[in-house]
């Protein structure tokens, strides 16, 4: 059974103006987005600013509520619940951010903000219980125990993404809504982070939702991989295929845009003309069709394409795809 | 085997671990190197000891008349013969004018017995920090007023009651700005609307005329006591909203800050999120904008008192007295009136000097 | 090629209290005219004080500078008079700056904010067709009704764009972009990037570019210098530096990027935190992290050696690794 499926989710935010607040339109950040993560599994998403990753991160863990479609969790929508219900099946899914200075309470030490977790689902019996739970998580995240009675300001973002990522273990979710926890991070310390997440997965059977906007950390770390662009996906597949042979013009662009290391290879760019349009006011038909380099008027503006199945497991949202 | 880089990513941390460097010991740190914020500190320190113990400190009662000595300047004790000792004054040429008694010095003891008051409110004793302990031979340290009452006494008094108008004020204030401003930033939607709409219509309530109509319907023999607790109360209902506002502009960002989305993705309650996550992070705006805004308790029971609205005789507060005052003919003549107005001005720069030590302690980016 | 700027043995300290912390640590490097020069490195590596310090950019208090000289055209910035930087500043070195949102002042219009430049140096061009043309350039579409555009209305990209035609305004010999393209998606990037390429080319303007990103380094830079904790361990010609770099932090570096298409290897992480200012170690500043240490490296500071010509290595160990 699929640990996470997403059925046509859409999450609409409305747009208030004049006196009475009165809703002009709505901003379409998840528009119509279905997808299922397996246990154990790591999907990556990636997408531009604007293009609603976040809010589907969000979405799925409950942080923004959706405005249509369902979230099936194990086989139970989660879309419409809330209060002691939800709270319980918090504990599957948890979420660890891009921020490492703001993720963590300044206020609260180490030992404090990972015991909250702890002490919310009542996960220990006792004081000794509760403090072996967070020595053993803060091991776990190549932390030192005596870090616990320190406070964030001490730790380098490094650490301090551990610590989040030590909160988020501590009720030992199913899945984990990793929303870009290296973007923050230097080059040199994102490295371990992510050798780390993969650890964590390896010794804990854990699924990722890996939400990041650096196309090689992504296809490094996921087994498959979902494109957004204004809300809806556009490509979705196995990573190396979806980076090696993308089907949608979008992937293409965005993966030719990517800065090479390799000086020697031979990658031409696709420069895509124009500005990401805003999710407010999206283009008639398939949204990329504008900046599209291969787009037919009047289809591309009239009909918005499929998310179809162009080779097994390989699936795009364009006419021309092939 | 080769050390995992994963594990090996901690700090060597020093043997001797420095002492927890949480964000109050970082504040304080910080504000012990303001040093005119900690002469604001002692300062305040010092003047609220004074008024715990008033009753003890101060020689007489503060309600006690001396008849024959009505306006009499200063009397203060000087070293004769090895000891602190005062002279006698009677009356001199002219009304209200007096003259030291040659050679007829009384002196003054530590730890007299004097008249009968409640020390710290809680027991009846005799005891007195200093005096004459005779009952003729008087000592006013900063003079009388017009009827005969010791202003020293009458300014310890009166300093319990202005200094903890300040003080009670600004956690009724605070107190309930920061749950209201907390509660309205956090949960947002309708809940925000009315409470912010509420707090601009009290906000648009001039306090002045709401305390003098609310105080015109009280009955005119209320208790000193009871006016005291009604003016501070006012106060604050009046001015808790202003606060609320600012509160809920601080909550409203906080709530967006990730270790909050944190624990509302761990399924914490939203009571625990407001007291423990949000809150917390409006403390260093609370306390540099309380502390910063006592004085205007203090200065506002002066106000209240100048209007006849106040704290009534013959009860002493700063307010009362420098309100009994206010007549050219006394300021000429007998200048030592206006000392509740230095005490007040002492106090005022004290929590001024306090409350900038404060917000250059909290303000972390200088 | 004429030399426009050399940096020769740069320090830089900050004060905080009692303590001073050296930022930059004996920093060395030459531009060329047309050239461009990549400066790379991880946060608190001192790149973006030696670029600021090159118009005297850093406020002195609470930086100074105990050693070194600055030569743009031939004369010490550190040195000159106030007028003299006031000269330089637009007129000979031009910054762009990583966020483009904070570097635009949000009350005035993008084509006053361009005037303000050309003003101050070319002030007979002080004109809307000026700016205009200017817009062309960096290629923002409809220029004529952007110039009464405010910042907000633009989109980071075209905010970049505004910002490197402000930056050109005044004609400079030198482009300093820190981390030009950090804040901006990944397509946008690769406008901008494409942009200060065409550009470089017209004018045969020099290029001092910042970034953490080695890519942005394979596409752009003519030469590379590495920095890490306050110096520069490795200098190099761009394209040698990325087929066979020679100090073990770059290596690392490089091995502990992801890339596009290669092998799901695990990461080779470098192990540790980059030290804070103040907290150097003794000796090579990389020992602790540096999977080639030897014993020596602990107490002996390596020096910035030319181990091959133009290769220029600070490491003990550079040729036998």
């Amino acid at each position: 059974m699929n640990l996470l499926e997403v059925k046509n989710l859409r999450v609409h935010f409305p747009v208030k103006h004049g006196l009475f607040s009165r809703v002009k339109g709505h901003v379409k950040a998840v528009d119509d987005v279905s997808f299922a993560i397996q246990p154990g599994e790591t999907l990556g998403l990636v997408g531009e600013s604007g293009c609603g990753k976040t809010t589907l991160g969000r979405a799925i863990v409950k942080l923004v509520e959706p405005t249509a479609g369902s979230i099936l969790f194990e086989g139970e929508n989660i879309a419409n619940l809330d209060g002691r219900e939800l709270r319980r099946r918090r504990r599957k899914f948890q979420m660890i951010f891009q921020d490492p200075y703001g993720s963590l309470n300044p206020r609260m030490t180490v030992g404090q903000i990972i015991g909250e977790a702890i002490d919310i689902h009542h996960l220990a019996a006792d004081e000794a219980a509760r403090r072996d739970r967070i020595v053993d998580l803060l091991k776990a995240v190549g932390l030192d125990p005596s870090h616990a009675q320190r406070y964030p300001h001490e730790f380098s973002g490094g650490q301090r993404q551990r610590i989040g990522i030590a909160r988020a273990l501590a009720v030992e979710p199913q899945l984990i809504v990793c929303d870009e926890p290296v973007s923050a991070l230097d080059v040199s310390v994102q490295a371990q982070i992510i050798n780390l997440l993969q650890d964590l997965q390896a010794q804990r059977g854990i699924a990722y939702l890996f939400i990041a906007h650096d196309l090689a950390v992504v296809e490094h770390i996921s087994r498959r991989v979902m494109v957004m662009y204004l809300g809806k996906v556009v490509e979705l597949g196995e990573a190396r295929e979806v980076i090696s042979a993308p089907k949608h013009p979008y992937t293409q662009a965005l993966i030719s845009a990517v800065p090479e290391v390799d000086p020697d290879s031979k990658r031409k760019r696709i420069v895509l003309p124009g500005d990401v349009p805003s999710p407010i006011d999206p283009p008639k038909g398939c949204p990329f069709h504008p900046r599209c380099p291969i787009a037919q008027l009047p289809r591309c503006q009239a009909e918005v394409p499929e998310l179809r199945e162009v080779t097994p497991g390989h699936w795009a949202s364009c006419h021309f795809a092939k | 085997m080769e050390a995992d880089p994963n594990i090996s990513a901690m700090e060597a941390l020093p043997a001797a671990a420095p002492a927890i460097a949480s964000p109050w010991r970082i504040f304080w740190q910080r504000l012990r190197r303001q040093k005119i914020a900690l002469a604001g500190g002692i300062i305040l320190v010092i003047l609220y000891v004074i008024a715990f113990f008033a009753s003890f400190i101060a020689p007489y009662n503060y309600e006690r008349q001396d008849r024959d000595l009505i306006f009499i300047g200063p009397m203060l004790p000087r070293v004769v013969g090895g000891h602190l000792a005062v002279q006698r004054y009677e009356q001199s040429t002219g009304l209200f004018k007096y003259a030291p008694v040659a050679g007829d010095w009384g002196r003054v003891h530590f730890f007299v017995r004097g008249d009968q008051h409640m020390f710290l409110g809680l027991f009846p004793s005799t005891m007195h920090l200093f005096g004459t302990g005779d009952p003729k031979r008087p000592i006013y340290l900063l003079g009388t007023d017009q009827f005969g009452r010791d202003i020293f006494s009458r300014l310890l008094y009166g300093s319990q009651i202005s200094l903890s108008i300040g003080l009670i004020g600004i956690v009724l204030r605070f107190g309930l700005g920061m749950i209201i401003g907390g509660i309205s930033g956090y949960f947002g939607g309708a809940t925000d609307t009315v409470i912010m709409r509420l707090c601009e219509l009290i906000m648009s309530i001039p306090a002045l005329y709401l305390i003098m109509s609310l105080r015109a319907t009280f009955p005119a023999s209320l208790s000193s006591t009871s006016i005291y607790l009604l003016i501070i109360v006012i106060l604050s209902l009046v001015g808790w909203a202003s606060s609320a506002r600012v509160i809920r502009g601080m909550a409203l960002s906080l709530r967006e800050r990730p270790f909050v989305l944190a624990a509302r993705v761990l399924g914490q309650s939203d009571w625990w999120i407001v007291t423990r996550h949000i809150l917390p992070g409006t403390f260093s705006y609370v306390i540099v904008a309380a502390t910063l805004s006592v004085p205007y308790y203090i200065l506002g029971e002066v106000v209240l008192s100048f209007l006849g609205v106040g704290i009534q005789e013959p009860s002493a507060s700063w307010g009362t007295m420098l309100s009994a005052a206010q007549n050219v003919e006394y300021l000429t003549n007998y200048p030592w009136l206006l000392a509740p107005g230095v005490a007040i001005f002492i106090t005022v720069l004290a929590f001024n000097f306090l409350g900038d030590g404060l917000r250059d302690a909290a303000d972390t980016k200088t | 090629m004429a030399t426009l700027l050399e940096i020769k043995n740069l320090k830089l300290d900050f004060i905080a209290g009692e303590r001073r912390l050296r930022a930059v640590d004996d920093v060395s490097f030459t531009i060329a005219a047309g050239e461009t020069v990549c400066l790379v490195g991880e946060s608190g590596c001192g790149k973006s004080v030696t670029a600021l310090s090159i118009a005297r950019l850093v406020p002195t208090p609470p930086a100074n500078y105990p050693g070194g000289e600055i030569f743009l055209n031939g004369r010490d910035v550190l040195k000159m008079s106030k007028q003299e930087l006031r000269d330089i500043r637009g007129g000979v070195v031009s910054y762009v700056f990583q966020d483009p949102n904070a570097s635009l002042n949000p009350v005035f219009r993008v084509g006053t904010q361009i005037k303000e430049s050309l003003k101050l140096h070319r002030p007979e061009k002080a004109t809307d067709a000026e700016v205009i043309r200017l817009l062309k350039l960096v290629g923002i579409p409809a220029p004529e009704s952007r110039i009464k555009d405010y910042p907000h209305q633009m989109s980071g990209g075209m905010q970049q764009r505004v910002m490197i035609a402000m930056a050109l305004a005044s004609e400079p010999k030198l482009l300093v972009a820190d981390e030009p393209t950090t804040a901006l998606d990944v397509t946008i990037q690769a406008q901008i990037l494409e942009l200060l390429l065409d550009l470089k080319k017209r004018f045969g303007m020099s290029v001092l570019l910042i970034t953490h990103n080695l890519g942005i380094v394979g596409d752009m830079a003519d030469r590379v210098a590495v920095m890490y904790a306050g110096q520069i361990v490795e200098l190099a010609p761009a394209l040698d530096l990325l087929r066979r770099p020679l100090h073990p932090y770059t290596k690392a570096l490089m091995n502990s990027v992801p890339k596009l298409g290669a092998k799901h290897q695990r990461l080779a992480a470098i192990g540790g935190n980059v030290p804070s200012l103040g907290n150097f170690p003794p000796g090579c500043r990389f020992f602790p992290r540096c999977p080639s240490a030897q014993p020596e490296c602990a107490n002996t500071m390596p020096q910035l050696v030319e181990v091959e010509p133009n290769r220029w290595v600070r490491c003990l160990y550079a040729n036998s690794l």
